[in-house]
């Protein structure tokens, strides 16, 4: 799960880690407040699940209250386009109003899980080439990227803050304020479930400070149960409405950008669904898990959520049953289907238990089934289908 | 011989009592294997299908010879669960159990380390041996005995896979889920050195997924400790970054763990890499035909 820059920061403050002073505004008066309470130079900035807000033209500076106001009238209800959104864009729907601080140096530091195998461990990752995409760094100059892995029985050593700040050219006061903002990070990781705390920018302010001017927080879905204060944390205004219903539903869905939509049982052959699709010449319009059970029930919900695409153009069911019997998918997607008034054209490949039976019933239904019986054909005849 | 599971494996299941845990010991039972014990806290002295329950795992080893677990409670209790099959002395635990958080997966090898455990999963649909038997979810029908090793990240995606072989009339030494989470107790590497010193097994499945770089660690172990024939597909191809397709582990992140980074890899360790999944079944049957010849 993602949250936002300003969420992230409040969350880096709670653990003693220097974050700027500011506040979130949903609106251009109330970006003029927070410029106001906190005087002097500011910066507004847009608040999405995205990286690259600057150069979209959602990051503007700010000397005075009405300029807070002016800048956060432009960004606020903004499509921004940055590299990860898409060529869509993402409306911006809340800006943070922070202070704004001189930058003597810009550094990285990010703490992820090293999943490789007989690690299996945190990692640190600290660089002096800060503000830049670290992606980016890895690739053309990898050795200014120093790593530490921290051994999990042990925790963290102070060590190994010493040896991230002297790869930072940081001096004795930096130094110290680095171990502090390390160990804290290392706490807020693994308390929280976190899967990624970037800071990006941390910055070296003017007076020689230490200062985390952006920052990303990710975490582990699978940890979020334990944590219901960062559950609250989750925007649905910035996940696909489709996406949301379908979370909602507990089927595991994804868009994308074809036209096939598809509905598969299981996550892997869900995602070869998708990659047969390609093959066979298409598209496909998501990535539907309905689960290793499909019920009825999943199957009708997973139907409505493809078909309120409107991208999709062809429907391909995949499912290979196993202790799910054919012949009981074969009643569930004849039931979804008479129910919701399907028009779009379907091929339904069912493969394992009784499936005899489960063709039987799809061929004599009276519904618009195109059957087929191999993994390749079924993605070939769907893709066939398209503007039939 | 087989991997993994055979005529001396006795099993015990953790959370028999639930409605997961009894259904899939009930299908294992099906399939002969031999399942000694359930361990349910606080339902101790009850049974299942005679079947007899405890309340630790401790007991089931002591009273019923137990050297196997499958592991099918909830996600927040499945971590005490691995633990106390560890501390045992249960020689492989299968965990089915989905939604492990990463940060217990890392407590998890680090117990596993220096114990005499080895650990399939979680999130993962367990281990088939046929003519012996299965602890986890694979469908009964799909299997038949005979040479392939079928090892692989995922679940319905490894029955196709397996129904395949099978359709050919090619059978299966044993066929293992490793699970879909970013960190598995076991690996390919581990399962592949199984199969590699099975004289049982001639050839051996792989199936990958986007996501880290699990293939990439095992088309370098294959290269150089791996003599048998290897066929490989890996899913998501089409998969964008940065999302989590399904499973926990399938998410391509810093530009790592895309398929097309996977298949190189394998195909440079002279790996048969199979791109279309419809194929891997007449793939492997191919190489069998041309190593018998």
């Amino acid at each position: 799960m993602k949250i936002h820059e300003y969420q992230a920061k409040k969350l880096l403050l709670d653990y003693g880690i220097p974050a700027p002073r500011g506040g979130v505004a949903a609106t251009p008066e109330e970006a003029r407040r927070i410029a106001g309470e906190l005087a002097g130079q500011v910066v507004v900035k847009a608040q999405i699940h995205a990286g690259g807000r600057g150069k979209g033209g959602g990051v503007k500076p700010a000397a005075a209250p009405d300029e807070a106001e002016t800048a956060a009238r432009s960004i606020l209800e903004m499509q921004l386009v940055t590299h990860q959104t898409g060529p869509e864009g993402k409306k911006v729907r809340k800006v943070l109003v922070e202070e704004a601080s001189a930058i003597r140096k810009e550094l990285y530091l990010s703490v992820v899980v090293d999943r490789s195998r007989g690690r299996e461990c945190v990692v640190f990752m600290a660089s002096e080439a800060g503000g830049m995409d670290i992606e980016q760094v890895a690739a053309t100059a990898p050795e200014k990227i120093v790593k530490c892995a921290v051994h999990p029985a042990v925790g963290f050593s102070p060590f190994q803050a010493r040896k991230l700040s002297a790869s930072l050219g940081l001096d004795a006061g930096q130094s110290r304020q680095f171990a502090e903002i390390v160990r804290n990070l290392y706490r807020l990781f693994l308390e929280k479930d976190c899967s990624l705390v970037e800071i990006n920018p941390l910055a070296i302010t003017e007076p020689g400070q230490l200062l985390a001017l952006d920052t990303k927080i990710n975490f582990d879905d699978d940890g979020l149960h334990r944590h219901p204060e960062i559950r609250e944390l989750r925007d649905p205004d910035e996940e696909d409405p489709l996406e949301v219903a379908a979370k909602n539903a507990a089927v595991n869905y994804i868009k994308l950008d074809g036209n096939v939509g598809c509905m598969v049982n299981g996550a892997g052959l869900a995602m070869t669904t998708m990659d047969l699709i390609k093959m066979a010449g298409g598209e496909p319009a998501n990535f539907l898990d309905v689960g290793g059970g499909a019920s009825a029930e999943q199957i009708e919900k997973a139907f409505r959520i493809l078909t309120s695409d409107p991208n999709v153009k062809c429907i391909l069911v995949n499912i290979f049953g196993g202790i799910l019997r054919c012949d009981r998918v074969s009643a569930g997607l004849i039931q979804a289907a008479g129910k919701i008034d399907m028009k779009l054209p379907m091929v339904v490949r069912l493969q394992g238990t009784n499936v005899e039976e489960g063709r039987r019933m799809l061929q004599e239904s009276g519904l618009r089934f195109t059957v087929a019986d191999g993994l390749y054909e079924a993605a070939q005849k769907a893709v066939s289908l398209i503007g039939s | 011989m087989t991997i993994l599971l055979n005529e001396k494996s006795r099993v015990v299941v953790q959370g028999i009592t639930g409605s997961e845990g009894s259904f899939h010991t009930r299908e294992s039972v099906k399939m002969e294997t031999n399942v000694v014990a359930g361990v349910t806290p606080g339902k101790g002295g009850t049974d299942l299908d005679g079947i007899p329950v405890y309340n630790r795992v401790s007991d089931a080893v002591e009273k019923e010879g137990a050297n196997v677990s499958g592991i099918y409670t909830p996600a927040a209790f499945a971590p005490d669960a691995i633990f106390e099959a560890i501390e045992a002395g249960i020689g492989l635990v299968v965990c089915l159990t989905e939604g492990l958080p990463v940060a217990e997966m890392i407590k998890v090898k680090q117990a596993l380390k220096g114990s005499g455990t080895r650990m399939i999963g979680p999130n993962c649909p367990g281990i088939t041996t046929p003519g012996v038997g299965k602890v986890g979810f694979m469908p009964n029908f799909i299997h038949r005995i005979g040479n392939v090793g079928v090892v692989s990240r995922s679940g319905t995606l490894t029955y196709e896979m397996i129904w395949q072989l099978t359709g050919l009339g090619i059978g299966q030494s044993t066929s293992v889920g490793i699970g879909g989470d970013p960190i598995v107790g076991s690996g390919f590497i581990d399962i592949l050195e199984l199969f590699e010193k099975d004289p049982q097994t001639e050839a051996i499945v792989m199936i990958g997924e986007i996501g880290g770089t699990a293939e990439e660690e095992a088309a370098e172990f294959i290269q150089t400790q791996v003599t048998k024939p290897v066929v490989s597909f890996i899913a998501g191809r089409t998969a964008p970054p940065g999302r989590r397709m399904g499973h926990a582990g399938a998410i391509i992140s810093g530009g790592k763990g895309a398929a097309e980074e996977k298949f190189k890899a394998l195909e440079r360790a002279g790996v048969f890499v199979e791109k279309n999944p419809a194929e891997i079944g007449r793939r492997v049957q191919e190489i069998l035909k041309r190593s018998a010849a």
